[in-house]
């Protein structure tokens, strides 16, 4: 680090194998984002990432303003669920989520107050200990897609010092582009989180890594992060080259660091902490404010939608509502998104409520959502030259077809992380990354 | 919103490239025509019927093989048109034109639909019919006239690499000095005797460049397949270029080594197991050439790789990602 001027531009150390090219799609880059009126109902799923589910804090009837818990759980791996509206809670039932499947809920009928909770204020941070507290009470799940929660990661054990922040902000799934609107809207959170993070945490560099095709974001930060450079010094912008998926998270250590997470193991084994853009942002407004994840920025974008943009919206909203508070559909939609389109998940339902974890809202028509139609492998092997792991997803369709876990395991079906690289690239249509997820449970279910 | 919304629901990704099977297949065509044209010109007329007869054959056996099966129909894949350009491009342009019809019926009913279609199949079609052609009409198979003269009625002549294996002692200097053995720019131009499409390396060459610059075929197979032919030629004639470079575009090297070593179902996916690969043609060619008693080694070379194919491919099973060897490397990792 020392040898490099202090204001350059860092370039990726190293560059991961594999990866495809898709169009970005980015229509809403320039679309500065919007709240969206408070909606009369929002229901809070108690399952809103990986990890345990929470059990409700509240009893029907009972009022709750905004940032008011109203579920939590005692397992490690659970974050609490807020109210993020004022009002009423009216039902404790299940739902449907987005993607089919029923899961407890919190219905709060709003009173269109918007009243804060008094118990709602700055938290006292100190060390890192402090703070990983602090941040568990905030309910933050990594707001990039995945909605692992955020204290995990920021917990760190004794026997794996960690030396490198990264502030993923590359953004590589085509439409999304609300991770671009935080850099350029809420720069002087980012860097307020990156200097907190880094006293606490002693970094000895934080690396801030943005795709190429983003400059404007890069100028911004860089422009902030100088301005500091007496005091920190670490703090460095990456530019890294566009290509899917650059963002995940062993593809950004592997780029940033050129260090290699091990199969199985997480950043922080190889002395890395990666967390998303608006998840970094949020960390500096929560220890200002102590408002607690409430609500959050969703790219609505798509063929069928009329007024597509970037909306702030309150954990909960339906995806109806954020539908039609951007002007509805222009034609009828065959498929609708929950998140990116190399990784999110069709939407069985529009009533059902947004996530923490759901960055992305899209709606396609037949022409786009159109699939290719399935023919037989031809052994090209693109689905392996693509694959950012090594994997051969042939092949492994193949073992999972035929139910063999040993040779699965053996060719390390357990490391594909579903980015859809390999689907993408088969010319024959395959749906490689259903096989994959079936690969997955032959091996789970021979255990 | 009141209307009832039927959506689609499928595993991601919602996206997917423009890449087809037929796409490919018709890169592979587009690449093969520069030869054809070659072929015609070296050869007449003659050599545009047989590749006629090859392909359409081809196509007619892929579509009736499929409906007796009552399996889909895949003539629109063009993989057919493909192994029928192939085959006739392993054919004399003296073959009598029954011949083609049996070599098109033993590569896609034989070889590629008994075996479940396109890329089930474990030995490439084309140079498999080629083998059961030669093993079974020897004389017609061997029967290669000179260039340019055309026609059934040709004079029968020896091919370039037949003349250099039987010539002992007399120098490739004298060979062409004598007429005997055509210049090495005929060599590269495909002025000489041989199969239809295999004798112009500028035209084969083209091709190859094309599938390259197209991201059809990687480097792997066809550079080691080549160089490992060079190397072994270089060695065996006491580093003499002119008799290497007579190796490399003599026989059907050029055409095996781009278009049919690299055929997708036959050849290992990865890219170790490529050049594994590739260097097993190479070496299986280079000895037969140099100890066989055939002249020409490249289609068994390819055939014999072929069916070492997935073995190959279970030796070299690339590493994936954060693959941990042993704990040892592990700790080391960390450190």
């Amino acid at each position: 680090m020392s040898n490099l001027r202090p204001d350059a531009i860092l370039h990726a150390v190293s560059r991961g194998r594999g990866g495809v090219k898709v169009d970005h799609s980015k229509f809403t880059a320039e679309s500065e984002t919007v709240r969206i009126p408070t909606p009369k109902t929002v229901v809070l799923p108690m399952q809103q990432h990986i990890g345990a589910p929470c059990t409700p804090t509240v009893q029907k009837g009972d009022h709750v303003d905004i940032g008011q818990v109203v579920g939590d759980s005692d397992q490690f791996l659970s974050v609490p669920i807020h109210a993020s509206v004022s009002g009423t809670v009216t039902a404790i039932a299940d739902v449907k989520l987005s993607n089919g499947r029923m899961a407890p809920a919190v219905t709060i009928e709003s009173d269109g107050k918007n009243t804060v909770f008094a118990g709602v204020a700055p938290p006292e941070v100190h060390t890192k200990e402090d703070l990983v507290k602090a941040i568990r009470a905030s309910g933050l799940v990594g707001l990039g897609g995945a909605g692992f929660p955020s204290f995990v990661k920021l917990t760190v054990s004794p026997d794996k010092p960690i030396d490198t922040l990264i502030v993923n902000a590359a953004e590589c799934e085509p439409y999304i582009t609300v991770d671009y609107r935080e850099c350029i809207e809420n720069s002087w959170n980012i860097i307020a989180s990156v200097y907190t993070l880094s006293q606490l945490y002693g970094f000895k560099r934080v690396i801030i890594a943005v795709e190429d095709n983003k400059p404007e974001a890069i100028k911004i930060l860089k422009n902030i992060a100088d301005k500091d450079i007496e005091t920190g010094n670490i703090v460095r912008l990456m530019t890294l080259k566009s290509r899917y998926p650059q963002g995940a998270e062993k593809m950004m250590v592997l780029s940033a660091t050129g260090r290699k997470v091990p199969a199985g193991g997480l950043p922080a084994d190889v002395g890395c902490i990666v967390m998303n853009v608006a998840s970094v942002a949020f960390v500096a407004r929560y220890l200002k404010t102590g408002r607690p994840l409430v609500s959050r920025s969703v790219t609505v974008s798509g063929d069928c939608i009329a007024r597509p943009g970037n909306v702030r919206v309150p954990i909960g909203t339906s995806f109806a509502d954020i539908i039609d508070f951007c002007g509805g559909f222009t034609q009828t939609p065959a498929k609708i998104l929950s998140g990116g389109p190399m990784m999110g998940t069709a939407v069985v339902d529009t009533n059902a409520p947004l996530l923490k974890s759901n960055n992305a809202l899209l709606a396609f028509s037949a022409k786009t959502a159109e699939a290719k139609p399935q023919t037989a492998c031809i052994r090209c092997g693109r689905c392996h030259d693509v694959c950012p792991m090594g994997l051969i997803p042939t092949k492994i369709e193949r073992a999972a077809l035929t139910g063999d876990a040993d040779l699965l395991k053996k060719m390390g079906t357990m490391v594909c992380m579903e980015c859809g690289s390999c689907a993408y690239a088969c010319p024959a249509g395959k749906p490689l990354v259903q096989y994959m997820r079936l690969a997955k449970d032959v091996i789970r279910n021979n255990k | 919103m009141e209307e009832k919304q039927i959506l689609t629901v499928s595993a991601s990704p919602h996206v997917k490239s423009t890449a087809t099977t037929r796409r490919i297949m018709l890169d592979v065509i587009i690449a093969l025509i520069p030869a054809a044209f070659a072929g015609v010109t070296v050869f007449g007329l003659r050599a545009a019927l047989v590749i006629a007869v090859c392909v359409l054959s081809s196509v007619m056996f892929e579509y009736l093989s499929r409906r007796l099966m009552k399996r889909d129909c895949t003539v629109g894949d063009l993989s057919a048109v493909v192994t029928g350009l192939l085959l006739a491009f392993n054919l004399p342009v003296s073959i009598p034109l029954w011949m083609c019809v049996v070599g098109a019926f033993a590569a896609i009913v034989v070889v590629k639909q008994f075996f479940g279609g396109l890329g089930q199949n474990f030995a490439n079609p084309a140079i498999t019919a080629r083998i059961v052609l030669l093993v079974s009409f020897a004389s017609a198979m061997t029967g290669f006239t000179s260039p340019v003269a055309g026609g059934v009625d040709a004079v029968s002549t020896a091919t370039p690499l037949n003349i250099l294996s039987s010539a002992d002692g007399t120098s490739v200097a004298q060979l062409v000095a004598n007429g005997e053995l055509p210049s090495l720019l005929k060599m590269f131009l495909g002025v000489r005797a041989g199969c239809i499409g295999e004798t112009c390396a500028a035209a084969l060459l083209l091709g190859g460049v094309y599938l390259l610059a197209r991201g059809v075929i990687k480097p792997a197979i066809p550079f080691s397949f080549i160089g490992t032919v060079a190397v072994i030629s270089l060695f065996a004639s006491r580093f003499d270029l002119t008799w290497t470079a007579y190796e490399l575009l003599g026989g059907g090297l050029l055409l095996g080594a781009f278009f049919m070593a690299t055929d997708y179902a036959t050849s290992p996916v990865n890219t170790g197991g490529k050049i594994v690969f590739g260097v097993g043609c190479g070496i299986l060619t280079a000895v037969i050439r140099l100890y066989g008693s055939l002249p020409e080694g490249v289609s068994y070379s390819i055939l014999l790789m072929n069916i070492a194919c997935p073995l190959i491919e279970k030796l070299t099973q690339p590493k994936y990602f954060g693959f941990i060897k042993s704990k040892k490397k592990k700790e080391g990792k960390a450190a």
